[in-house]
């Protein structure tokens, strides 16, 4: 897979269209890595000149910051500001919501300013643009459900991007009862993803997939990296990963175009 | 001796307001016990926050059965309340339904004849907020923080509306002129039968008792607001009108961590200079450990909870039977903050450390780390309280003063410090999926 650095644009005396933040756990989850080529091939399809920083990406610092740790996110704010400032980045697109809140709506008053994109709305963006067309044949008929991220959702009020995308796929698309305003959260933002949970009687992953569960999808669509591993242990607990799978819309997408 | 009414209602007038403006500048200057924050951008949106959400109950009735029932609460407390000037001016003047003069007979009936439909509807509402509270298990009002103090609250605001509504309708029915003229006794006559039995004079007098004990009641009232979750009734005002704009996931960024990291960075900073002015800053506290640490929008959240529970009972920790519950948050923060102003009152106005703070003997640690900030209690609240802004600066408190995080995140902070990013993976491994199949 060829993937361009900002450096190798910036060599070149390009600008590219987008920069793909990638994240950290696009870049290092196993998992979240296939969502990460997905998302590149549907780039790739769409003919979308996009650089990614590589080695250069560093953390956004969003977990450093909830777990209260003003020092190391500011650090790591600053880091990233000069870089992507240096290379007179315009506009981002990334498939973690905590990124794209991070660096939508904290950066800025750090001298960070630049149009921030969750890949559901780019993705739409490109569909509305005539750039992408999703084939609606190949998923046909199967029963989904969408968990919101909460970092998407209440945290930026986009519902709709995500749900504009699976009606593309042409699914048979359920809501669970608490989505959208009222979506239950998977567990892990607020940095709970890297700590065992406090003392209580359930996971609050094993209560949201039970959630999604009831509305007997054979996908559990997200748009998060995070939520996507507490969704799929929740699915290992309740013991149906035969029957349901935990996918990436961009995941999707990349399925429905067999790419 | 014919004004010593007069003089009775005056008298009950002066103290019931008096007591009630000093507890009110008591609660403002609990209030501005808070640090400093502006909210003075975007009026015309915050007038239209205010409208919307506390004038027009928008997220109360997005719980369609309270909200329903609370909207006919408070409209007829509202309503009712335009009658609360026709008492207070019979009872400076002596004069009796001064208003049916003024506004005629058609246009008076009408009133009283709304204020009696609402009084109805007011009591059958609190029927069901109160079977509610007490009978229907429902769980958002069973929550440990909830026992003792809290409930009887609860309660208590449900008696006072029952006693309040019976007393002006029985004051209406017996009020003999009233019922013979006609006008807007729309409910009331269905209550004169009780009193056939009774001489007129009887009558009279009932109706004169109810009369004072209503206004006495308003007054009572009034004053029972300060010691009660049921300030939200004037709080939600001003609360609706301060809260955040901003997106529910921007955090602060603290701006005295921005000057030292911007230090750290740069390389022709002199680490060892002197302040300009010579003088030593002290240093500023990271986070909040007690209520003083918090801005002063926060404290007044604290006060403008009416423990509701919409936000606990939304809260994923509190779903899954952790300790956190954000509305708990917000009982303690005000709880705290009453001791300090108590703390104030009894040493001449300063406070004299009591070796207490919010965090620890208010709020554990335990509840603040289960916390996913997932917003959740932020949307709920009809009132735009946000615990969550809380529950963070007492984080960073812990973490930043007190480095006092649960050990797996300091081995993810570090990971962050050392190679950006939350697992211990090289930074130059970064781009290796690009390679992988």
């Amino acid at each position: 897979m060829i993937v361009k650095t900002m450096a190798d644009y910036f060599a070149e005396g390009k600008q590219p269209e987008i920069l793909f933040w990638v994240g950290s756990a696009g870049s290092f989850d196993d998992r979240a890595k296939k969502i990460t080529k997905a998302f590149v091939k549907i780039l790739n399809q769409a003919d979308v000149e996009f650089a990614v920083l590589g080695t250069e990406e560093s953390s956004t610092g969003d977990a450093a910051k909830r777990s209260g740790n003003e020092f190391i996110f500011q650090m790591q704010a600053l880091m990233n500001i000069e870089l992507l400032n240096g290379y007179e980045v315009k506009k981002i697109v990334t498939c973690d919501p905590h990124s794209f809140n991070t660096l939508k709506n904290e950066y800025p008053e750090l001298g960070g300013n630049y149009e921030v994109v969750h890949h559901t709305q780019f993705i739409y963006e490109l569909i509305n643009e005539g750039r992408l067309s999703v084939d609606d044949s190949v998923l046909k008929s199967k029963r989904l459900t969408f968990h919101d991220p909460c970092y998407l959702g209440r945290a930026n009020d986009v519902y709709e991007s995500p749900r504009q995308l699976i009606r593309k796929l042409g699914v048979n698309f359920n809501e669970m009862k608490r989505h959208k305003r009222t979506a239950l959260c998977c567990g892990a933002g607020g940095a709970q993803m890297f700590k065992e949970p406090e003392k209580g009687n359930m996971d609050i992953n094993i209560l949201r997939t039970k959630e999604a569960l009831e509305t007997n999808p054979q996908i559990i669509a997200t748009g998060c990296p995070y939520c996507n591993t507490m969704m799929t242990d929740g699915i290992k607990f309740h013991e149906k990963e035969d029957q349901v799978v935990v996918k990436d819309i961009a995941e999707l997408i990349a399925e429905a175009n067999k790419l | 001796m014919q004004y010593i009414p007069n003089v009775i209602f005056a008298l009950l007038l002066i103290v019931g307001f008096g007591f009630f403006t000093l507890n009110v500048k008591k609660l403002i200057r609990n209030i501005k016990l808070g640090k400093d924050v502006d909210r003075s951008d975007h009026t015309s949106e915050r007038w239209m926050n205010m409208i919307r959400i506390a004038l027009g109950q928008s997220k109360m009735v997005r719980r369609p059965i309270s909200g329903v029932l609370h909207v006919i609460v408070y409209i007829g407390f509202i309503i009712i309340n335009i009658e609360l000037l026709e008492i207070i001016v019979d009872g400076l003047f002596g004069t009796h339904r001064v208003f049916q003069g003024f506004l005629g007979d058609a246009f008076y009936g009408f009133l009283i004849g709304t204020f009696e439909v609402l009084a109805v509807l007011v009591l059958v509402a609190v029927l069901i907020f109160w079977t509610r509270r007490n009978v229907a298990n429902i769980k958002r009002f069973l929550s440990p923080e909830m026992k003792g103090w809290p409930e009887n609250d609860g309660n208590n605001i449900l008696y006072f509306e029952v006693v309040l509504m019976t007393l002006f309708l029985t004051m209406n029915a017996t009020d003999t002129p009233f019922q013979e003229a006609g006008i807007g006794n729309v409910f009331s006559h269905y209550l004169v039968p009780l009193f056939d039995s009774f001489a007129a004079e009887t009558v009279h007098i009932i109706e004169r008792t109810a009369w004072w004990l209503h206004i006495a009641g308003i007054l009572i009232f009034l004053n029972y607001l300060y010691y009660s979750k049921h300030l939200h009734i004037l709080l939600a005002f001003p609360n609706t009108f301060f809260a955040n704009l901003n997106a529910k996931g921007r955090f602060t960024n603290l701006a005295s961590v921005t000057k030292e990291v911007k230090l750290m960075m740069d390389p022709n900073a002199d680490p060892y200079a002197m302040p300009e002015n010579g003088e030593e800053e002290e240093p500023e506290k990271f986070g909040a450990s007690d209520v003083t640490d918090l801005n002063w929008v926060q404290l007044m959240n604290a006060y403008t909870c009416t423990e509701c529970g919409r936000c606990t009972s939304s809260c994923p920790a509190n779903l899954t039977g952790k300790k956190l519950s954000p509305r708990k948050i917000m009982m303690d923060t005000r709880d705290r903050l009453e001791e300090v102003g108590r703390n104030m009152d009894a040493n001449k106005g300063s406070y004299v450390d009591d070796g207490k703070q919010l965090l620890n003997d208010y709020i554990t640690p335990e509840e603040l780390w289960a916390c996913t900030s997932c917003n959740a209690c932020v949307e709920e609240c009809p009132v735009n309280i946000d615990p969550l802004s809380i529950i963070m600066d007492m984080r960073r408190y812990l973490v930043m003063e007190q480095s006092a995080a649960p050990q797996e995140l300091n081995m993810m902070m570090t990971n962050v410090e050392n190679n950006g990013a939350m697992w211990q993976y090289n930074q130059m491994d970064r781009l290796n999926w690009a390679n992988e199949d």
